[in-house]
């Protein structure tokens, strides 16, 4: 049973539902994958550009109405993008939305037996620590949470995806964590690169790893088209000194000492000035970077853009 | 108001040229010092013939960078030839490739490390960068953190130590920790107990080990006592007492000569996943050959001074 629907994922003729179809990386997804095969979109905002013959549900996770998508039938694969992370929501739709509907939709992967699932996480599960090892590898503890509470959500649908690897071998459930994904992205990353002085840490300069947009699809499309599962770090080209990057951009930075900075930035939030929470400062201050050898030989994976083409890929027309 | 504008910008162009200049100058002179300290071979040079894996960036995935570790290594390199006019013996017989260097520690300030550094990139061929471990707090130090990653220090975890073995660097241990850095002067030149981690690194990564002793730290600054209430104030290891810090000039460290002896590389095998007792035996013998190394060096120096 198993092995015949294996083998339809190779021939990449079943559906595939896309939920958080409508964000940016949402799209790029929808862009490559319409052409191979039907793709049902599932997100309560609106498609900007739809191409004509993806499907798209405008709903939420967490209604009834999800479980129709399945009861069609024929979905071979699930990839889930819809994480919440909007620091300025409620913690409580936050959770309501990344736990709970998340859980509904792997109850259906389940129930239908979908053959593959890719989840999209990300590398700040691991958190920037002062005692991180310069590469961390999939085996790290989560300790994103311990310093930034807001990302608890984001470690949570990790682990929930962890453990339905664990209790569903039948499934290809594959996780994907990524260092900054940087693009048009709206995140956090790629909106302080936007920055026109993009504020740093007086004293402190750590290495960073950054990934295009694209060699994140592409990751997607490659942990989609293979017979793989497991849990797959990603970390795009070389990594630089957070220093070089800003260099590659060629914008004037503003040292700030992190003493200052930090309540000033509480301060900022709590106006409502910025959009970046204090927390976020530990990444332009600690290391967490990540070794991706296992995507490398597993996955097949490769970035495809060098370090300057992804770092400018932020100043590309939004 | 515009003319205001175009006279501060002028100034500060005048500034900048300046400062450039004065730069130069300056890096002028730190070659060609080195060049003499290094017996005619000039300093870039002799950098880029060290072995690094640098990305197309000039920084290592470390965070190395040859231009800052230049001027680090100039600044020992003063120490290491002129201030503590260092002895070096058997450096030429360090391996190539990747090597484990095991050294006793002593002096209250890690100079034995800045000076092993040095010695491995002017006396030993091919010249190397030393790597090391530092404390996880380092990292939250403005400046320090910088400066440790650049000049090639990373984060003290079995991970990164592991990963340095097997991209072929040089990595300097001392199994003694901070107990063997803040001996006082009664216990000087006596090892204290080793860790055993760098036993099963060696074991795990086929990594050669070099036995290094190092003589001279330990008259460099003089402890007559710990005061380990004040150290656990403090969150120090140890609260030295030094009677030279009270004379004048007495924060710097006394001119000892330093010897720093390099022994025969000790290849280890089996499995690093076996008992400490085991682990123990090989340590114990890594232990036996420094101190026999520090004893002989001892009987044959002459002087502490000169």
């Amino acid at each position: 049973m198993s092995e015949r629907r294996a083998k339809k994922i190779e021939a990449g003729s079943g559906k595939v539902v896309v939920t958080g179809i409508c964000g940016r990386l949402g799209r790029r997804v929808a862009r490559v994958l319409h052409r191979e095969r039907p793709v049902v979109g599932v997100d309560r905002r609106e498609f900007e550009g739809k191409p004509k013959d993806v499907d798209h549900q405008r709903l939420d996770l967490r209604r009834k109405k999800l479980k129709d998508v399945f009861r069609q039938g024929d979905v071979e694969a699930v990839i889930h993008l819809g994480v919440m992370h909007n620091p300025r929501d409620s913690a409580a739709e936050h959770h309501s939305w990344n736990v709970e509907g998340f859980g509904k939709l792997l109850d259906y992967v389940a129930q239908f037996r979908v053959p593959k699932l890719v989840v999209l996480s990300s590398a700040n599960v691991y958190g920037p620590q002062p005692h991180n090892p310069q590469f961390l590898t999939e085996q790290a503890p989560l300790l994103g949470g311990a310093r930034f509470s807001e990302i608890r959500d984001l470690v949570e649908v990790d682990m929930l995806a962890q453990s339905f690897f664990w209790k569903h071998p039948d499934v290809q459930t594959v996780i994907l964590r990524p260092v900054h994904i940087l693009g048009t992205v709206r995140n956090a990353a790629s909106n302080f690169l936007r920055l026109k002085r993009p504020p740093t840490l007086l004293g402190y300069d750590p290495m960073v790893q950054v990934i295009h947009e694209q060699d994140v699809v592409d990751a997607m499309h490659a942990a989609l088209e293979r017979r793989v599962r497991g849990i797959f770090n990603l970390a795009g080209p070389e990594p630089l000194p957070l220093s070089r990057i800003l260099r590659i951009l060629g914008r004037p930075t503003l040292p700030v000492p992190y003493s200052l900075a930090r309540p000033a930035l509480n301060r900022l939030w709590a106006l409502h000035l910025t959009s970046f929470p204090a927390p976020e400062l530990d990444h332009i201050r600690y290391v967490c970077m990540v070794d991706d050898a296992r995507a490398r030989s597993v996955l097949g994976y490769a970035p495809k853009h060098d370090a300057e083409a992804t770092v400018r890929a932020v100043e590309a027309d939004l | 108001m515009a003319r205001d504008t175009s006279l501060l910008r002028r100034s500060q162009t005048l500034g900048s040229a300046l400062l450039g200049e004065l730069g130069s100058l300056a890096q002028r002179a730190v070659d060609r010092s080195m060049t003499e300290m290094l017996g005619g071979e000039s300093f870039e040079r002799r950098i880029a013939r060290v072995p690094l894996n640098l990305g197309r960036s000039g920084v290592d995935a470390f965070g190395l960078d040859p231009v800052w570790t230049k001027y680090a290594l100039a600044a020992t390199a003063y120490l290491h030839r002129r201030y503590f006019r260092t002895e070096v013996f058997g450096a030429k017989s360090v391996p190539p490739g990747r090597v484990l260097l095991i050294s006793n520690h002593s002096g209250q300030v890690p100079i034995d490390g800045a000076l092993i550094g040095a010695s491995m990139f002017m006396d030993a061929e091919p010249p190397r960068f030393i790597r090391a471990m530092v404390e996880k707090w380092s990292q939250t130090l403005p400046f320090v953190s910088l400066l440790f990653s650049r000049v090639g220090q990373v984060v003290g975890v079995p991970e990164n130590a592991k990963r340095l073995l097997e991209q072929d660097e040089v990595l300097l241990v001392f199994p003694e920790g901070a107990r063997g850095i803040s001996k006082t002067f009664d216990k000087r030149y006596q090892l204290v107990d080793f860790g055993l981690g760098f036993m099963r690194l060696a074991m795990e990564t086929k990594t050669p080990i070099v036995p290094v002793a190092v003589i001279g730290g330990e008259e460099q600054y003089i402890s007559v006592g710990n005061v380990e209430p004040l150290a656990r104030l403090f969150r120090m290891p140890a609260f030295p007492v030094m009677p030279q810090l009270l004379l004048p000039g007495g924060a710097l460290p006394l001119p000892t000569r330093y010897r720093i002896h390099f022994g025969e590389a000790m290849h280890f095998t089996g499995d690093a996943d076996d008992d400490d007792s085991v682990i123990e035996e090989k340590v114990w013998l890594v232990r036996a050959t420094i101190q026999s190394m520090i004893n002989r060096g001892l009987r044959d120096r002459k002087h502490v001074f000169w």
